[in-house]
């Protein structure tokens, strides 16, 4: 690429001079002054800043959700109770469910991890700043509209699981159920971006020397969880995709007597649903191995076998779903596989557990606040796991399963494992964001009534579940003999909530309190080198990093990341940037310059948000109008990046040059690209599942009467596409060698290939007549055809951007990110087009 | 109205020790656990008061990983406390790494090995032979169809489950409407009922009784109000009961007031009684209707005037029921109803 070398001008600055320091200081200071003024302070993308925001949005998620929980346990503190009506249950345990997990736990996850990934790594900011903005504002909009509805009634009421038929047939479930649909769907959306955004983090934005076993382990545990999100929620939009055709278009994916069937919904939902509880628990892991070796002063024991461990729980979690259905009268093979994985995800359980069981007695320990709440959350945690080895044997889970013991076994998980490990992060983290230390006599007494209740309320559970109360009653008989440990139940829940109470006036009392020294619990990782007086430039200078606790390890570390001795300690450019490394070994390869502060992230998730609202309420042509509105927002915000910089490269400190630009598998927009497409492809294979399991329970596919879309029009599509992929390849590879113009001429007949396929793809089932509310078969095999032409539809526009951006001079043969992006996405169409347009085309005629 | 008393007493008493244990915390549940699964409160639906094999085996290993549950978690308590107390540098790197290992990785895995061979003979499905009874049950939001030994001279019925003690019994479960769950906690473990398939759970009941079973799916408004009567009975008694079931229906009724009444305001529209022109199989089977515990599936004592406010007002007993109310009909006519329906014997 380009010749590295700094100018022949160029002399590094003196830090030891403080003159030198305090220029730079200004610089760095001005390039990362947040935005003013009453609308435009909300356009800030820094991840302090976003952070914050969502960190306290899915706080306030959590406390609405909490209050529903409340208002559920009064109206069973009696045996039948008249307090609120079956109607208001239905939507409040629904609405509880779905918030705690949706708008809370994994939201919470981003929203923390947004706040400290950057510190941990010694990043000014994430790569993408812009991409958690518009996060935030989607989980925002989507959040305030699920939650809204209850105040009107409309509020989803059929459990958090959604199973059709009840909440697909429209005579049976109203407007909340498309609520649910549509706006968890955006927020999924969401969800996924912060994982793209945070998986790149991790990955491109170490510090130099910062190889991926000197990682941080909390880094290692957003990798593993990211990357979770990406392959667990994908499958769930899936589902979501045939669950709006089927209320919107009556086509009958799950209405057995067209040859639907239910199960196919339970499938995709616990594909999604099971790993879900990993993803909501490994991040509490990550707190403790973060705070535990704080307060044991030294260093965690066996750290690559934690590594080993959350990878493991990882894989293992996307292959135990089927212990949420053993119910369902599934094969009993299949039970003692799915019994046997859902116990061995226990042993790295065990693994993790005990590492810092190990690290705690090997060390000397600072009894601590934090670790109060780390340690008395394991202990509900272990109650939890052990009741979840219960539930993991078949026989019992069919009596166990969909009673109350099932509700005491997730909620010992859940807060043992979500949520008093996340007042553990709490009480660590809140001097690193506001620079003084919460009270620890409020902190460990609303511990204390949080402990007291949350086993006053959950433990007697275990037994009403057992004396034969069901989950998800609004009532129960006052035979069953059971009104006492639900009233038990009742005031352990209000316990507890006042133990949260405590915690919030905690917070509230914060900014009366003086700052704590820096640093205050002495730990040794990277990102208490946040100062009490933040600034918001992250880090004053970019590290070199040799060891897994630097602030322990590396003499006099603190100084000279603060006197701006190691890379990057100025902004001459009046930039924001930050470093951007090697995968595995966090080389330094490039200086990314990242997003200002923008509204274009805010609009595009208004936009995007409109999309699905309008959805719901049936008004087809806004939502059109809206997703017009998207791509617009998108395609503006898009020609802002990729930037050609002034120069190629600049000197970051100690003789390095870096280049300012990069392109290909290198650069953190290629990663994005691919990792956004492999959750993209996942979705794709979900839809695929559902063709090849409807095959799987009908004796004949397609089904007698249900002539598939013939050979010829599929096979014509996929050459299509086919033309599409090789064009725009050939694209890359004439313009990388400066034949500019005709790289341009095969752009624009890949984008005339791509239109042309998308004709081609759905006239398939257009001419065979296949009409979609007749039967499954037609419904699938319109809806891949559908999938697979969007895709062309998409690839079609970027491919006209691309030629608009070489013709605008903002892609050039040296610049070529643009072309390189699209490329993958051209790489997985040709894939999905491959498996749509043979399985549609030519399955049948296998069959037959 | 005795028995209800004694449970609800026994109930209370239970109640409050749960109450204790939990205030208390795990340390001393291994002491207070066996004993309360012991005293076991309601006896007709509980998982820890079986009548039946499956019910019963699963009690036994539900005790069995209490225990171990209690104890794992006791010394898990103790051992981090222990870890926490102890003073620094008295655990050597690798003296720690092999507290991982064994604690964390080998013990766990051989635990949950014999766990697992231990387990794997209950998921084995019970042998059934053609000779055995078969009962299909089929769920409807929010009631259940039953059709006692399917076939010819088959016994259609809604809302009571009756079954020999002591013979195998297949029930074939369907979903009608959407997805229900079909639990007997005394007899054997849940098992769904799911639109376009048919799932078959096989039991035994052991000691005859009245029992009580519900629905275990969330299926729409009135989930918590479908439950069902089951009768588990001798089986000379219930060779007995097929037959005088089969025989001609009660007819000591027919000419009752309330079979005209019947009649006239359409009820055979919905509902079926053997013997009538009443054959609608959309609403639950009334015939021997005066038989059943409960009505409105297993919510309601048996009582004339339950049935009558239930006839007129369906809605006020059970929120999203499908049978329309007859708020217009004198409470006379429903009374005159009712009294007929409770005669069919």
């Amino acid at each position: 690429m380009t010749d590295l070398a700094a100018p022949a001008d160029y002399v590094a600055p003196d830090q030891n001079d403080p003159a030198v320091r305090a220029v730079q200081e200004d610089r760095l200071r001005a390039v990362w002054q947040p935005p003013s003024g009453w609308f435009f302070r909300w356009t800030d993308v820094n991840n302090n800043r976003v952070g914050v925001w969502y960190t306290l949005t899915a706080f306030a998620f959590m406390l609405f959700a909490g209050v529903l929980a409340l208002i559920m346990r009064a109206q069973l503190a009696v045996p039948e109770n008249d307090l609120v009506t079956a109607n208001t249950f239905n939507q409040l345990f629904t609405l509880h469910g779905s918030t705690m997990m949706f708008l809370f736990a994994v939201p919470m996850f981003e929203a923390v991890s947004i706040i400290l990934l950057p510190q941990l790594l010694g990043a000014r900011d994430l790569p993408f700043p812009r991409l958690s903005a518009f996060g935030y504002w989607s989980f925002l909009i989507g959040g305030v509209f699920v939650t809204g509805s209850i105040f009107f009634n409309a509020a989803p009421d059929g459990g958090w699981f959604m199973y059709p038929p009840l909440t697909t047939r429209t005579d049976l479930s109203g407007l909340g159920a498309d609520i649910w649909m549509l706006g968890l769907s955006f927020i999924e959306v969401s969800s996924v971006a912060a994982a793209v955004e945070l998986i790149v983090g991790v990955l491109k934005c170490r510090p130099p020397g910062m190889r991926l076993n000197l990682m941080p382990l909390y880094a290692w545990y957003i990798l593993v969880v990211a990357v979770m999100i990406l392959f667990a929620f994908p499958p769930l939009i899936a589902g979501d995709v045939l669950f709006e055709m089927e209320r919107l278009l009556d086509w009958p994916f799950f209405d057995a007597a067209r040859g639907g069937d239910p199960l196919l919904w339970q499938h995709l939902f616990w594909i999604f649903g099971h790993p879900e509880v990993y993803i909501v628990f490994l991040p509490s892991i990550a707190l403790f191995a973060m705070l535990i070796p704080t307060f044991a002063q030294r260093h965690l024991l066996g750290y690559p076998w934690i590594v080993l461990a959350a990878v493991g729980t990882a894989f293992l979690s996307f292959g135990l779903w089927v212990h949420h259905m053993f119910a369902t009268g599934l094969p009993k093979i299949s039970l003692a596989f799915f019994s046997a994985a859902s116990e061995a995800v226990a042993i790295p359980t065990g693994i993790q557990v005990f590492a810092f069981i190990a690290t705690l007695w090997a060390g000397r320990v600072i009894w601590s606040t934090p670790l109060l709440y780390a340690v008395g959350s394991i202990a509900i945690f272990t109650i939890g796991g052990l009741t979840g080895v219960m539930v993991a044997i078949a026989p019992f889970d069919w009596q166990a399963h969909d009673t109350y013991f099932v509700v005491a076994h997730l909620h010992y998980v859940l807060i043992g494992g979500t949520l008093l490990p996340l007042f553990a992060g709490l009480y660590y983290y809140w001097p690193l964001v506001t620079g003084k230390k919460l009270s620890d006599r409020i902190g460990r007494t609303a511990f204390w009534v949080m402990f007291a209740g949350a086993n006053l309320a959950f433990f007697p559970m275990h037994l009403s579940g057992l004396e034969g109360m069901p989950r998800r009653v609004f009532t129960y008989p006052a035979e069953l003999g059971i009104g006492g440990l639900n009233m038990a139940s009742t005031l352990g829940g209000f316990l507890f909530a006042a133990g949260v109470l405590l915690v919030c006036i905690d917070m509230a009392l914060s900014p009366t309190r003086a700052k704590s020294p820096r640093n205050p619990w002495n730990a040794g990782t990277l990102e208490w080198l946040a100062h009490p007086d933040d600034e918001d430039w992250g880090i004053r200078s970019v590290p070199l990093v040799t060891s897994r606790y630097p602030i322990w390890d590396q003499p006099g570390f603190v100084d000279r990341v603060d006197q701006g001795r190691f890379f990057l300690p100025d902004a001459e450019e009046g930039r924001r940037e930050t470093i951007i490394t090697s995968v595995i070994d966090a080389r330094p390869i490039q200086v990314a310059r990242l997003g200002m502060p923008s509204v274009i992230p805010m609009i595009t998730a208004v936009a995007l948000g409109s999309v699905f609202i309008l959805t719901t309420y049936h008004l087809y042509w806004w939502a059109l109008a809206g997703a017009v509105a998207t791509l617009a927002a998108v395609l503006t915000w898009l020609w802002t990046t990729a930037e050609i910089p002034e120069k190629p490269c600049k000197p970051i400190g100690h003789g390095l040059v870096v280049p300012l630009y990069l392109s290909g598998p290198s650069a953190s927009g290629w990663w994005a690209m691919f990792i956004t497409m492999m959750a993209d492809a996942t979705a794709f294979s979900g839809l695929l599942f559902g063709y090849y399991f409807f095959w799987t329970v009908h004796p004949d596919w397609p089904p007698p009467g249900h002539a598939g879309p013939g050979r010829f029009w599929p096979l014509v599509a996929l050459a299509l596409t086919i033309a599409s992929w090789a064009a725009t390849v050939g694209a890359r590879e004439l313009n990388v060698r400066g034949a500019v113009a005709a790289a341009r001429v095969l752009l624009g007949v890949a984008l005339l290939a791509s239109l042309a396929s998308i004709a081609a793809g759905l006239a398939g089932p257009w001419t065979s007549g296949l009409v979609p509310s007749a039967h499954s078969y037609p419904a699938i095999v319109w809806t891949l055809a559908i999938w697979t032409t969007a895709h062309a539809g998409i690839a079609a526009i970027c491919q006209g951007y691309t030629l608009a951006r070489s013709l605008a001079g903002r892609m050039t043969p040296e610049y070529d990110a643009d072309l390189r992006n699209i490329t993958v996405f051209l790489h997985f169409l040709l894939a999905t087009a491959v498996a749509t347009y043979l399985t549609i085309g030519l399955f049948p005629e296998l069959r037959a | 109205m005795d028995a209800d008393n004694r449970i609800r007493q026994e109930g209370g008493t239970t109640a409050r020790e749960a109450t204790i244990d939990a205030i208390i915390g795990r340390r001393v549940t291994g002491s207070v656990l066996p004993a309360l699964l012991l005293a076991a409160c309601n006896r007709h639906q509980s998982a820890l008061a079986p009548f039946g094999a499956e019910a019963a085996s699963t009690r036994t290993l539900t005790i069995v990983l209490l225990v171990a549950a209690v104890v794992i978690a006791a010394s898990m308590t103790l051992l981090m406390r222990h870890a926490i107390r102890t003073p620094g540098e008295r655990l050597t790197h690798d003296q720690g790494m092999k507290l991982v290992l064994w604690a964390g990785g080998v013990f766990p895995t051989i635990l949950l090995f014999a766990l697992l061979a231990a387990s794997l003979p209950l998921m084995r499905p019970a042998p059934v032979s053609p000779a055995d009874l078969r009962i299909k049950v089929e769920g409807e939001q929010f009631w259940w169809r039953v059709v006692t030994a399917p076939g010819p001279g088959q016994l259609v019925s809604a809302n009571e489950v009756r079954l020999p003690v002591g013979r195998t019994v297949a029930i074939d479960l369907a979903g009608g409407d959407v997805i229900h769950s079909f639990w007997i906690p005394g007899l054997a473990g849940k098992m769904d009922m799911i639109p376009g398939r048919i799932n078959t759970l096989v039991v035994r009941a052991d000691k005859p009784g009245r029992y009580r079973g519900v629905c275990t799916e969330f299926c729409g408004l009135s989930h918590a109000l479908m439950a069902f009567d089951v009768v588990a009975m001798e089986p000379a008694a219930f060779d007995g009961w097929m037959a005088g079931q089969r025989g001609a229906s009660a007819t000591a009724s027919a000419a009752a007031p309330g079979a005209a009444l019947f009649a006239r305001y359409g009820c055979g529209g919905c509902h079926a009684i053997r013997g009538t022109d009443a054959a609608s199989a959309i609403g639950p089977d009334l015939s021997r209707y005066g038989n059943r515990a409960t009505l409105a599936a297993g919510i309601l004592p048996m009582t004339t005037a339950n049935t009558a406010a239930f006839i007129r007002h369906p809605e006020a007993t059970k929120p999203g029921v499908r049978m329309p109310a007859f708020d217009h009909m004198p409470e006379a006519d429903a009374v005159a109803i009712a009294t007929y329906l409770q005669g069919l014997k």
